[in-house]
Parts: structure tokens; C-alpha cells; sequence
């Protein structure tokens, strides 16, 4: 193995960020009028249960066949199934809080060292005094059988795997992101 | 599904999520552990955004407007590489900053500096080939931000990086060489030392335009997989 370089270190978003990182269209993981679409939206919290009115959400998963359209993918890229699907959204919270994204729900996806994962979305948060991103899942309340099989779940300890449950509801899903607190998200080292 | 390459992350790097000196951490970062996440196909892919999300004028932030930004013109420009050395091609590089005065264009910003009409403070960009980047911007202005009594942020541009695997993701901030505010800058302080270096640009005569603009030169480097086992890193 040749030396290796040194990773540049992260930096805060801080206050200013949707100067640059604001995309009018980034909402739109599907297109509108997107067959089974449906508003991923959700809420982020600080530690006094505050709503987080200043950051910025990212997400990523697989298309409803579980593919992803990237040549890193060892089974081969392959073009979505579903006409536009972009597979990343980025949005901001609002002063309430809240955020959304037009998506679909992902396929299941084989899991390194074996098994499946269930269907989910990686989930960055940015913002004004998180010096890094912070990254956690969204998996879905109502993907019992899939959830209770995946090996990401099932390595969170019991009481907080229900942090990671996007649950059902309006045509869409929910998803609560607690910073800190007696209910505070789990948040990967990625 | 065995034997996935991975992006390992180094220690001492990025910051701790809870660093007292940065006040706006205390009620942010998470107070339990990270668990640790192998990475399977959602972190061994990431959205591949480039060309698309550019126009012709996103790479010089001085003639985005009707007339030029006043300030000192700049030039800043590097290689996005990974830590094995590869360049990351064709991936997209936005950045933002404040204008001459220290003053950001957002309603948030309302110390008294004064805005410039012709600079909004946005640049986007494609590395080509070889992993080069390059902005045409104008030098930003400190600016106070009251985390302590006269606190300043030195002066600094955000960049923002994709490459193409979801845990190369970086948002981070470039600061120019020997600025007498790092001393006092917890953003900058709470990396690593043995790492802090690696945010401050270099002065660049030889890149410098003659009668035209000051280059700074800023080399980044996203995560880069481990050499083992595929063996195909040769992309
Ligand atoms: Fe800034």
C-alpha cells in the first residue's frame, strides 16, 4: 500500500450555507407527477427540543428495484426504473423545523457479509454548530418483516432502533431527528 | 455481497461533534456514541453530480452581475484527490463566502458591512480530468460573530465536495495563509492540530495572473478506499 494522503478535515456549514447549497429542484428525488410518489418530510430537533431552523437535510438510497445507476455498484449500474429518479434530495429546514422530499420507497438491498438490508435512506444533517455532518437511516415503520432481518438494525441496541422508523401516514412517511435528548436519534460513523 | 471494498476514516482528522469553545455545539452535537456502520451499496455509491448543476459564469464570482465585485480579485484553484493520491474527476465543487467586507449576502448577515451589489458570493464548478478546480472570486473580509467576547472568523470560503461514494461527502471551509485571527478561531481550532494545516490555502506567485489576480492554491482530498481487496482502484 503506497502513502496515503492527508483527508482534509470538516468544517461547520455555519449560517450562511443556503447561499450555496440550495437547489431549487432538491426536494425532487422522483419528478412531480412521479407514479407512487409520496413526502418523505420529518422534523429535526436540538437538545432543549427546539426546531432545528437552520439546517440542511441530505439524503440517498437505491431505486424501488434496489439498483443504483454508479459504476461502484459490484452487480453493474444500471438506469433507474423509475423515469428521472435522482436517488439524493437536499432541502432545508424551515422555522419550524421541518423538511420534505419528494421520493419512492427504496428495494431491499444485499447486505455486505451477507443477508438483506431492508428499505432506507442514508440521512445527513448539516448545520450551524455541527462541526461534521451528522449521518443516521431512515427505515420504514411499516416493513416489519424486512426491519426485523436487516443487520444494521439489528446491531442498534432494542430501546433505540424505533429512532430510525420513518412511520406511515397522510400518503407519506415521518421522520423525527433528534439531536440530543432522552429520545436522541442513532447517528452512524460512516 | 462479501469483501466490499471500504472508506475507512482516519483518526484525528475532523473535528469532535462537542467542542466547548464553538457555543452553538452545546445543544447540536449528539451526546451518544456514532454506531459504527459497515458499508454496504447505499455508502458504496452517491449521487454523481456534475456538469448538470453548473452554468457559464457559476466559476467567477466577480462578473456574475452587472458590474465587476470590488475587492482584491483572486484565483483559487487546487486538485481534488483521494487519500490514495487518485484524482477525483468531473465532480462537482460549490462553494460560498462572504464578500470584501466580511458580509454574507443572506438575510441572517446583519453586522454592519456593506453588501455589494455586484457579488452574491456563489461559485459552482467541475473538476476536470486531472481533479482541477478553479474560482476567479474576490479575497472575503472577517467577520464578528459573537461566539465570544470580539470573536472573529478568520477569513474563509465554504466549499462543498460530493466525489462519488456517499462517505466522501465533506463540507468544509478554506482559509488564506497566515492570518493573525486563527489563534483565536474555534471553527479552525477544534481540528485536529496535526490536521489543521491541511484548510489553509497556499500564496501561489508562480500561478498568480500578472496585472490581473492573486492565486491561492488548495489541494482537497476526499476519503479514498481501502487498497484491499479489489484491487480495482485503478478509477
Ligand atoms: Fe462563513
Amino acid at each position: 500500500m503506497t502513502e496515503r494522503l492527508g483527508l482534509t478535515p470538516s468544517q461547520t456549514v455555519g449560517p450562511y450555507w443556503s447561499i450555496g447549497m440550495t437547489w431549487p429542484d432538491g426536494a425532487d428525488v422522483v419528478p412531480e407527477g412521479t407514479p407512487g410518489a409520496f413526502w418523505l418530510s420529518g422534523v429535526v430537533r436540538d437538545g432543549a427540543g427546539e426546531p432545528l431552523a437552520d439546517g440542511l437535510v441530505e439524503t440517498w438510497q437505491a431505486d424501488p428495484d434496489g439498483r443504483f445507476d454508479h459504476p461502484d455498484d459490484p452487480r453493474g449500474p444500471r438506469p433507474p426504473s423509475v423515469p428521472g429518479f435522482r436517488g439524493f434530495a437536499r432541502v432545508a429546514t424551515g422555522p419550524d423545523g421541518t423538511w420534505r422530499i419528494r421520493t419512492v420507497k427504496p428495494g431491499p438491498l444485499p447486505a455486505p457479509g451477507g443477508g438483506t438490508q431492508a428499505p432506507h435512506l442514508d440521512l445527513s444533517v448539516f448545520a450551524r454548530g455541527l462541526l461534521d455532518r451528522v449521518v443516521t437511516r431512515v427505515y420504514f415503520a411499516d416493513e416489519e418483516a424486512a426491519n426485523a432481518a436487516d443487520p444494521v438494525l439489528a446491531a442498534v441496541p432494542a430501546d433505540r432502533r424505533h429512532t430510525l422508523l420513518a412511520t406511515p401516514g397522510g400518503g407519506g412517511y415521518t421522520f423525527t431527528v433528534a439531536l440530543q435528548g432522552s429520545d436522541e436519534t442513532v447517528f452512524f460513523a460512516v | 455481497m462479501d469483501g466490499l471494498p471500504h472508506y475507512p476514516l482516519p483518526e484525528g482528522v475532523h473535528p469532535p461533534l462537542a467542542f466547548p469553545g464553538y457555543r452553538s455545539t452545546a445543544l447540536r452535537a449528539p451526546r451518544r456514541p456514532l454506531v459504527a456502520l459497515p458499508h454496504g451499496l447505499t455508502e458504496l455509491t452517491g449521487p454523481l453530480l456534475g456538469a448538470d448543476r453548473v452554468g457559464p459564469d457559476d466559476h467567477d464570482l466577480t462578473v456574475q452581475h452587472g458590474g465587476e465585485a470590488l475587492g482584491q480579485r483572486i484565483i483559487v484553484s487546487g486538485r481534488v484527490l483521494d487519500e490514495g493520491g487518485r484524482p477525483v474527476r468531473d465532480t462537482l465543487v460549490e462553494v460560498w463566502q462572504a464578500n470584501a467586507a466580511g458580509r454574507y449576502r443572506h438575510e441572517a448577515d446583519t453586522w454592519p458591512a456593506p453588501l455589494d451589489p455586484n457579488f452574491s458570493g456563489l461559485g459552482r464548478t467541475v473538476t476536470d480530468a486531472e481533479g482541477r478546480y478553479r474560482f476567479t472570486t474576490v479575497k472575503p473580509g472577517a467577520y464578528p460573530w459573537r461566539n465570544h467576547h470580539n470573536a472573529w472568523r478568520p477569513a474563509h470560503i465554504h466549499f462543498s465536495l460530493f466525489g462519488r461514494a456517499f462517505p466522501q461527502r465533506l463540507v468544509t471551509q478554506m482559509y488564506f495563509p497566515d492570518d493573525p485571527l486563527f489563534a483565536q478561531d474555534p471553527v479552525l481550532g477544534s481540528v485536529p492540530a496535526g490536521a489543521r494545516d491541511r484548510l489553509v490555502s497556499r500564496f501561489d506567485l508562480d500561478a498568480t495572473q500578472p496585472e490581473w489576480a492573486l492565486c491561492f492554491t488548495w489541494d482537497i482530498v476526499l476519503r479514498g478506499r481501502d487498497a484491499t481487496p479489489f484491487g480495482d482502484d485503478d478509477d
